[in-house]
């Protein structure tokens, strides 16, 4: 027959079923974690982190948007930061690109709801502008855009010829491309600028010319172009970008600079501030600089006679 | 034919351990030789009434194990067993117990009667055995009383077996005409009147039909109401267990006949004895049960496929109802909590008082206070124990508005009492301060009864209690317990519980080290209160609690000291070690939680590891759990560093996964896999042969709970994140179980809610494996998934299409659209320009309200958006 139905009397505590659920529910977020984190989502989320630390929450529209110390403190942490070349990556001739880098101010443009505006690293504005990209004046004519509509460059801006050269494109009309590859964002620089009037002389509604930088692919010649072959702005150096990375902001080894005497009047690089960091990353050595300098000579101008570097070299 | 085993089976029974050990291999050999022959033997033996009762009684016994095991795999294989048997050796085997049921001899026939209902457990769901009710009813009409009887308790034990939905109407309304005409006091024979209540109780749930019949219901609840005043005490207590029953099962139709009931629960519950009693006071406590759930789902907005009526039966009987049930408050026995079995008549009033102020929320204020005043100083401890006990059981269900008050003024007194001269008023003293800290504060509390000006004395008067008869103790570490709780969300602010952690963790360290704390439940009560403490703390305690690992891997160490003779010995010692590895695992996931206090974890990992494998060897299941979720919780702490203990943990790990009994222990040893993948990442390779071999085994065994598979599609995705590219060599296996699965959750129409959950679990779990496995193979192998890809994508719109999905499953099916296009990049843009469920998924998603997921959408819309337009 039925046993007779014990309730619980004054129930005991038990914590063992609480221990598995606690459990359970770290592996689960970091099962999320780290999905985020492989979906690139990571790094837009630590961005916001940082910035609510602040007690303040912006998403790229929101921060795209700021106004004074806010926007400061927020374009000041959006650059792509290369790191010095000091060993050759794998893979240099088919996974990276190589530019001339002009001399200039590194710094963000922002279009959106009529007008542009450029942030330096330290997030100082350069300038406020008029300009044909996308919601970048206020023309009557021109399409109506949607208030998400803005976009994001990566430039310098280069003093003699007053004109901001294109290194990279994080969003346009609102489109984030901050998780595409370069490969992608080039494709898309190359092909939506040219639609509009900004590579055009300047003009009421376009204060400052803008222009593509030159990408070449990492071969002898492209490595020729960027590193010696005139360009139309003073050099400062050579840039190498990882076809396959995305855009992070901070420091990346997917992004590296490259500067020599040959290729920059400027050996030296400056901080966010302006001042000379005490500690180059690049090593002063000059027998350093040269071995490297070799090393991108040797394995693109064609294997070297003396058997002894080559050893020395791993090749 | 059928072979004598009279002798065997009286053998069987011998009081000399070798003739029994002899016969039984003897059984044994003949169960595996000829099955047929064996039970035929056996249900011979049985029926014989010239046998001896011992043998024919173990012949029963027999028989009714080899159709029937509590373990559902095995119950399965014996029911197969059965159906695959001779024709003629069941119906031999069949006509046998029907003869033993008419058997003189009370013992077999009662025997007979349980088999029998086994025998219609697995053929009446097949169609077999039609003629069984036919035979059994012709048993009433014709039989002796002691048949009637017995014939009774086979219909009822059917009833138990056999589901509702496999008879046909008709032969329920014989069998519950014959049960009732059994019940009607025309029947002379109580015997015959007994075993039709009984029957009745089981043959209820049956009775839908009947129920939704007027003069039917009338007939039946009249005979229940005739036998809850029959002179015969079993007959009345089957008649309220029938009440008890019908409460939950017929709560609708209960409408007209509730003043009858109220009339005679409550003459049973102030006169009758007390197992009858017991059964009148739980009529109203299952009547509590129907009308909480009721409310609930009036509350949530929620209402299942049936609208089931709200009668407030409670509400409207509680003028009479409180006053009954504080009256069987007062009838304690001496010393009645220090025995866990012990259930009486004040214990069921107690419980049946706090499930109505649950139903009836503020209105039971008014109605139990006064009884409280009144008794809460008398000089006899029953009544300052029983007022105690109606305060603790009010406090959940009414509004804190209306027991903020009440327990603000009651506090000071309480903790007085603690110190009561009578162990039971200390006891259940400490149980309702327990439930004030778990009703009245914490993070969820707007208005906390504790201030910071209470707390030193509250916390003085436990730690003082901690001290106090084992009983005592123990309802005093709950009480800490849910103190504790209150404060676990301070979110790095400093805890008013700060200055006395030291006090409290050392109060508990004593409490579990006391001589008398291993005959009770009090060690046990006292590490999970610590484990509750060690998660509320803060980063002012965070010394302290980096202070106890050592203490406790100390004490985790001395068990290996422990003397072990005996099973009993090594029970204990499993215990203890169980208890210490769960405060060592609740220890290392706070302390691994912030940067800071990581290092503390990981400078003693060597250590700590060095005691888990040191438990492992020990062998025992619960501690193999404990030992388990902890190593999960170092794996975590020390990352990449774990691999040097892999070469040694990894025997266990196996042996985890191959813990199919212990479904639980399989289950956390899978979440541990992945632990120590995210720890080891491509480190973890060489073990991934033998971990993946042993998963698949484990989601193709029907002997593995099927909660465990979801959570191993997970670990797929784990393996696969931790291995890149070298997943490859796995997929040849993994994908068809994925296909597999993810088909056999499109298949189920599924109206049981649990079966939804599940099939959301498991739609969960497919789905993070095809995350992993995308994003694993995304840098270097994009293009094995290449074809798996239309599949995956069906997959997902069957998911979208459910209505069913739950927020879980629609964030995984989310991410893995955005994986796909990542992953297989522009070679998968023509799969996408076929389809257009997506669009709508995502544009859905991104109007939930739900940050992350939002944010998935987005990023995955971005993604596909970039293969489309390349």
């Amino acid at each position: 027959m039925a046993e007779l139905r014990h309730r619980a009397h004054k129930k005991v505590i038990s914590d063992q079923q609480r221990r598995r659920d606690v459990a359970l529910d770290r592996q689960k977020q970091q099962r999320r974690d780290l999905q985020l984190h492989f979906r690139q989502l990571a790094t837009a989320l630590e961005d916001q982190r940082v910035v609510e630390e602040e007690e303040h929450e912006w998403g790229l529209a929101e921060g795209a948007r700021l106004q004074g110390k806010d926007a400061k403190k927020w374009f000041s942490g959006q650059f792509m930061l290369p790191e010095w070349l000091i060993d050759i990556p794998l893979g240099l001739k088919s996974d990276w690109y190589v530019m001339a880098r002009p001399a200039g101010k590194r710094c963000i443009v922002v279009s959106s709801r009529g007008t542009t505006v450029s942030r330096l690293r330290n997030g100082r504005v350069l300038h406020s502008f008029p300009s044909a990209l996308p919601s970048g004046a206020k023309v009557s004519s021109g399409p109506i855009q949607g208030s998400s509509s803005f976009t994001i460059l990566d430039c310098i801006f280069h003093e003699a010829d007053e004109t901001y050269y294109v290194l990279d494109i994080m969003c346009w009309r609102g489109y984030s491309l901050y998780d595409c590859n370069t490969e992608f964002r080039l494709f898309w620089r190359d092909s939506k600028i040219v639609e509009t009037d900004a590579l055009k002389p300047p003009s009421t509604h376009h204060r400052y010319r803008f222009s593509l930088l030159p990408v070449y692919e990492c071969n002898a010649k492209g490595l020729e172009a960027a590193y010696r072959e005139e360009q139309t702005f003073l050099r400062d150096g050579i840039l190498f970008y990882n076809r396959h990375a995305h855009y992070t902001v901070g420091y990346t080894p997917l992004a590296l600079l490259w500067k020599d005497s040959q290729c920059s009047q400027y050996l030296l690089d400056t901080d966010a501030k302006g001042e000379v960091p005490s500690l180059q990353q690049s090593s002063n050595s000059n027998l350093m600089a040269l071995l490297v300098r070799v090393m991108i000579l040797l394995s693109y101008w064609g294997p070297c006679q003396d058997k002894s570097l080559n050893r020395i070299l791993h090749f | 034919m059928a072979l004598e085993v009279t002798p065997i089976l009286l053998n069987a029974q011998s009081a000399d351990k070798d003739v029994r050990k002899f016969a039984e291999d003897n059984l044994k050999q003949f169960e595996e030789q000829n099955l047929p022959l064996f039970l035929v033997s056996l249900s011979i033996e049985l029926a014989n009434s010239a046998k001896p009762a011992e043998s024919r009684r173990l012949a029963g016994l027999i028989l009714k194990n080899s159709l029937d095991a509590k373990d559902a795999q095995r119950k399965h294989e014996l029911a197969q067993k059965w159906l695959a048997l001779d024709a003629a050796a069941k119906a031999q085997i069949k006509a046998s117990l029907m003869e033993s049921l008419a058997a003189p001899v009370l013992d077999a026939s009662h025997t007979a009667a349980q088999v029998i209902a086994k025998v219609a457990a697995i053929e009446i769901p097949q169609q077999q055995w039609p003629e069984l009710i036919g035979l059994l009813l012709s048993n009433m009409r014709s039989g002796s009383a002691e048949l009637k009887k017995v014939t009774l308790e086979a219909l009822g034990y059917v009833c138990e077996e056999v589901s509702a939905n496999v008879l046909a109407q008709e032969q329920v309304n014989s069998i519950l005409t014959a049960v009732v005409q059994g019940m009607n006091n025309n029947e002379p024979n109580t015997e015959v009147r007994l075993s039709a209540t009984r029957a009745l109780c089981n043959a209820l749930d049956f009775a839908q039909t009947n129920f939704e019949n007027d003069v039917e219901r009338d007939y039946i609840m009249r005979m229940v109401f005739e036998a809850a005043v029959s002179p015969d005490e079993r007959v009345r207590q089957a008649a309220f267990e029938c009440l008890v029953s019908i409460a939950s099962t017929y709560y609708e139709k209960l409408q007209p006949y509730m003043q009858n009931i109220f009339t005679v629960t409550s003459k049973a519950v102030k006169e009758d004895k007390e197992p009858v009693a017991l059964q009148a006071i739980e009529f109203w406590s299952a009547i509590c049960d129907e009308e909480i759930e009721i409310q609930e789902e009036i509350t949530s907005g929620y209402s299942g496929d049936s609208e089931v009526p709200y009668f407030q039966f409670i509400k409207k009987a509680l003028t009479y109802l409180v006053p009954l049930l504080l009256e069987t408050m007062t009838k304690q026995e001496e010393d009645q909590d220090v025995d866990e079995d012990v259930w009486n008549l004040s214990m069921a009033g107690g419980t049946c008082l706090g499930l109505v102020a649950r139903t009836v929320e503020d209105d039971i204020v008014p109605l139990v206070m006064p009884f409280i005043q009144d008794n809460i100083v008398k000089p006899d401890w029953r009544c300052r124990e029983a007022a105690t006990y109606a305060f603790g059981s009010i406090l959940e269900g009414p509004s804190l508005e209306k027991l903020a008050p009440l327990v603000n003024a009651a506090l000071g007194f309480l903790l007085n009492a603690l110190k009561d001269e009578n162990s039971s008023v200390k006891d259940t003293t400490a149980w309702t301060l327990g439930r004030i800290f778990e009703f009245l504060h914490g993070p969820g509390v707007d208005k906390s009864v504790i201030t910071t000006e209470s707390l030193p004395h509250i916390l003085s008067c436990l730690l003082e209690s901690l001290k106090d008869t084992p009983n005592v103790a123990e309802r005093t570490c709950g009480a800490l317990y849910f103190l504790a709780q209150g404060y676990e969300e301070m979110r790095g602010q400093p805890s008013p519980l700060s200055p006395f952690y030291q006090q409290i963790v050392e109060g508990l360290i004593h409490t579990a080290d006391r001589e008398d704390a291993s005959d009770s439940r009090l060690r046990f009560s006292a590490y999970e209160t610590l484990n509750e403490v060690v998660r509320c703390s803060t980063e002012e305690t965070a010394t302290i609690v980096m202070q106890l690992m050592p203490i406790i891997m100390q004490k985790l160490d001395s068990t290996f000291q422990m003397q072990v003779v005996s099973s009993d010995d090594r029970e204990k010692q499993g215990e203890v070690q169980a208890l210490l590895c769960g405060v060592l695992q609740v220890i290392i996931q706070k302390l691994s939680a912030a940067e800071s206090t990581k290092v503390t974890v990981i400078q003693f990992a060597d250590q700590i590891m060095g005691l888990f494998l040191k438990v492992f060897a020990c062998r025992s299941a619960t501690v193999h759990e404990e030992a388990m979720l902890a190593i999960g919780a170092v794996a975590y702490a020390t990352g990449s560093q774990f691999e040097k203990y892999m070469s040694e943990f990894y025997r266990y790990l196996e042996m985890g996964l191959q813990n199919y009994e212990e479904y639980q222990v399989c289950a956390i040893t899978v979440g541990v896999v992945g632990d120590i993948c995210r720890a080891l990442e491509e480190k973890v390779l060489p073990y991934c042969d033998g971990i993946m071999t042993q998963l698949l085994k484990d989601l193709s065994s029907n002997q593995l709970h099927r909660s465990v598979k979801p959570p191993i599609f997970s670990c797929f995705g784990d393996i696969a994140l931790a291995i890149g590219e070298h997943f490859e060599k796995y997929l040849m296996y993994a994908l068809p179980m994925l296909q597999g699965a993810a088909e056999v959750t499109a298949q189920q129409a599924l109206q049981d809610p649990e079966m939804i959950d599940y099939n959301n679990q498991l739609r969960t779990g497919i789905l993070e494996a095809y995350s992993g496995i995308l994003q694993g193979f995304k840098a270097t192998k994009p293009d094995l998934m290449l074809q798996s890809g239309t599949h995956v994508l069906q997959f997902i719109e069957t998911i979208y299409r459910d209505e069913d999905r739950d927020e879980v499953v629609s964030k995984a099916a989310v991410g893995v659209l955005g994986d796909l296009a990542d992953t297989l990049g522009t070679p998968a843009a023509g799969m996408f320009r076929q389809i257009t469920f997506y669009k709508d998924f995502l544009d859905m998603v991104q109007m939930m309200d739900d940050a992350p997921l939002k944010e998935t959408a987005a990023w995955a819309m971005a993604t596909i958006n970039r293969i489309l337009s390349t």
